[in-house]
């Protein structure tokens, strides 16, 4: 089925607008998106810094930088792969969050949809 | 007789100047063969499958999870960042390494605030996901204007590095070379994106994947090898023969000197990190899983698969500036650092002139020729949906248009922007393009992010607002860069060689900065902010519960 296209916004029929309004209503619904909040904002904020602060050191503090901590492998390199274990870490530690405490919430919802509208 | 005789003369010390010898010319030259044929191959094969423009522009959101990851590694891991960033190691030491860490922990903008939502709300372009509340054709036609110019600036700076490699790899020079070698790239990735769409184009990414991941794995390994696998000898020799001493593995050699070069990092660090999720041809590949689940999934082999290619890039940047030597490492620094890894596998396979040598050498080449080819093939995709989708269907046929229409003018539209892309190469092969790489993160961070997570996470975000930030993130990152050193003003190196695009009498010059972000990616987040405040949508307010039921939970995604 071909929607047409409006000059105002994508049409929708006004079932799936009445459908969308009540899930958004329900508690299920504000207790995901507070799922979601709760970890993706403090997350968010925490990589950037952090990697905002790799950057400003790169740029800034060269000489804690170039310190050797064993062998030829000095601060900078640690840092750098630091970067690499955080981002690893970080998006291992969403996908754990996601799967069991958003997954089972959305899926509710979108069962709900689907039997009334879909 | 004499003169084929005189030719291959000329040939051999052609040849013996670039470290390189006849055989190992066909090697190389019927490794890239196998390539082409291998993909033309894979894009046939794919096409029987490609009916409905769910199949042309999404592969019919039939790829599982761990296959679109390989795919996005495929579209994202360019020649840009595999030559590139192991050859700024390589010449610049630890300073090429910078590069990886934004490019990598990029992936988790895209990873917590777009993937799943995007998967969700739209469709096959990003126009889609703002058309939900909107009014459609400003936000379209925003929002293709700005997806086909950082698709084109992405594309040129590709071709035109294809160009200089293929010739260099394939031990042919000379203008000619690099002007068929730029055309036969343009036509395979039109062929590709015509007649595979999608499904072809996303085979050819995960192939290259394949090949890539296990080109560096092997040399990697290789390298360490020699090190006895002890890190810290490799960096250790890598720094004594890079005559930099211990400064080679510190932070500075390119980003350390002036306060101005300083800033010139800061706001390149903030590009490449907040760019990657702006990035059309990347968004558009998180339509073809079927759920919110599966784009989850396939960022996290993304970002697995580019992180441990980073990894491995330190080691072949290093690697090459300890183990390459003599000619070659002249070639490297003249190469401005592309062909580190070429030579460095050749190297490891036991040096110029032996077999080994000339094998790995041939595959790496073959690799990085594959890696070209995959990443214009997805550019040229996803410029040409935004053509047919967001322009022709809705913008000018308002809806009316058949589905077959659509996909028929997406084709053409590949046509159109293969032609554009060889017409600007070719002119443009001996100017210094790699810029434009830095510069379509830019436009991505300042045109496309403010609009997307605004549509996301502001209620209030209205048609104004979408389009001031498109385009003020747009006009002002271009802009930035056309008055910035980059296109005048910076003067000639001691080799008297310009090192502006415009000859070195014109200085339009007033931008201090070669990279706009720190300018230009607060500017489109202000412009959107400043657009949004200024009016009222009554649609774009209600609509929005209804987007974000959507978006986070996927009732009523498309199928």
């Amino acid at each position: 089925m071909r929607k047409k296209v409006i000059d105002v916004a994508e049409e929708v029929s006004p079932e799936v607008q009445a459908e969308y309004q009540r899930i958004h209503a329900t508690p299920e619904f504000k207790a995901l998106q507070s799922a979601y909040r709760k970890f993706v904002i403090p997350s968010t904020l925490a990589f950037m810094v952090w990697y905002l602060t790799y950057v400003l050191f790169s740029n800034y503090a060269g000489d804690f930088m170039g310190q050797q901590v064993f062998g030829n492998v000095n601060v900078a390199l640690l840092f750098g792969l630091l970067q690499f274990v955080t981002t690893f870490g970080l998006a291992y530690a969403y996908a754990r969050y996601s799967l069991s405490k958003m997954d089972p919430i959305s899926d509710e919802l979108r069962a709900q949809f689907e039997r009334e509208v879909g | 007789m004499t003169m084929f005789h005189s030719v291959l003369a000329d040939d051999r010390v052609l040849l013996a100047a670039e470290g390189t010898t006849s055989d190992n010319r066909v090697l190389t030259a019927s490794l890239f063969g196998f390539v082409v044929l291998l993909t033309v191959g894979i894009t046939f094969w794919a096409s029987r499958n490609t009916k409905t423009a769910a199949d042309y522009y999404a592969g019919g959101r039939s790829f599982s999870g761990m296959q679109n990851g390989f795919a996005i590694g495929g579209d994202y891991m360019s020649a840009a960042s595999f030559l590139g960033i192991s050859g700024a190691i390589a010449v610049y030491g630890y300073d090429g390494f910078l590069y990886s860490i934004g490019f990598l922990v990029a992936w988790l903008v895209a990873l917590l605030l777009v993937a799943e939502m995007l998967r969700n709300a739209g469709r096959y372009t990003m126009a889609d996901q703002l058309a939900y509340r909107m009014e459609q054709r400003p936000v379209r036609t925003a929002a293709a204007t700005s997806t086909i110019i950082v698709s084109i600036f992405y594309l040129l700076a590709q071709m035109v590095g294809a160009g200089a490699l293929v010739s260099l790899l394939l031990g042919i020079d000379g203008e000619t070379a690099k002007n068929i070698t730029i055309a036969a790239v343009g036509l395979l990735m039109v062929f590709y994106v015509v007649i595979g769409g999608m499904k072809g184009t996303t085979w050819v990414q995960i192939v290259k994947a394949v090949l890539l991941m296990f080109g560096t794995l092997l040399i990697s390994v290789l390298v360490l090898a020699k090190f006895g696998f002890n890190l810290s000898d490799l960096l250790g020799t890598a720094a004594q023969e890079s005559g930099q001493g211990r400064a080679f593995l510190e932070p500075g050699l390119k980003y350390g000197g002036s306060t101005t070069s300083k800033i010139d990092f800061i706001s390149l660090g903030i590009a490449l990190v907040l760019g990657t999720a702006g990035l059309p041809h990347i968004l558009v590949r998180f339509y073809t899983v079927p759920t919110a689940k599966a784009a989850r999934v396939s960022v996290l082999w993304a970002i697995g698969l580019i992180g441990t290619f980073y990894l491995m890039t330190l080691i072949l940047g290093f690697g090459a500036a300890a183990l390459v030597k003599d000619e070659q490492k002249q070639q490297i620094v003249d190469s401005g650092g592309n062909l580190a890894s070429p030579l460095l596998a050749q190297a490891v396979g036991g040096g110029p002139g032996t077999t080994g040598g000339a094998i790995l050498l041939a595959l790496i080449a073959a690799v990085a020729f594959a890696t070209i080819l995959a990443v214009v093939a997805g550019l040229t995709l996803t410029s040409a949906s935004s053509v047919a989708h967001d322009l022709y269907a809705s913008v000018w046929k308002k809806g009316t248009a058949s589905e077959k229409d659509e996909v028929k003018m997406a084709r053409i539209a590949a046509f159109v922007i293969g032609g554009v892309a060889i017409a600007l190469a070719i002119p443009g092969k001996n100017l210094n393009v790699a810029f434009l790489v830095a510069l379509a993160f830019a436009v991505a961070a300042s045109a496309n992010l403010p609009a997307l997570l605004y549509n996301l996470f502001w209620k209030r975000f209205n048609t104004r607002g979408a389009v001031w930030s498109i385009y003020g993130g747009l006009i002002s990152s271009v802009g930035l860069v056309i008055f910035s050193p980059i296109v005048s003003g910076k003067g000639l190196d001691p080799n008297g060689k310009n090192l502006s695009l415009l000859p070195e009498n014109i200085d339009i010059s007033w931008f201090p900065l070669e990279n706009p972000g720190i300018v230009s990616i607060p500017l489109g987040f202000f412009l959107g902010w400043l657009g949004t405040v200024t009016t009222r949508s009554r649609v774009s307010e209600e609509r929005f519960p209804e987007l974000e039921v959507r978006s986070f939970t996927g009732a009523g995604a498309e199928k």
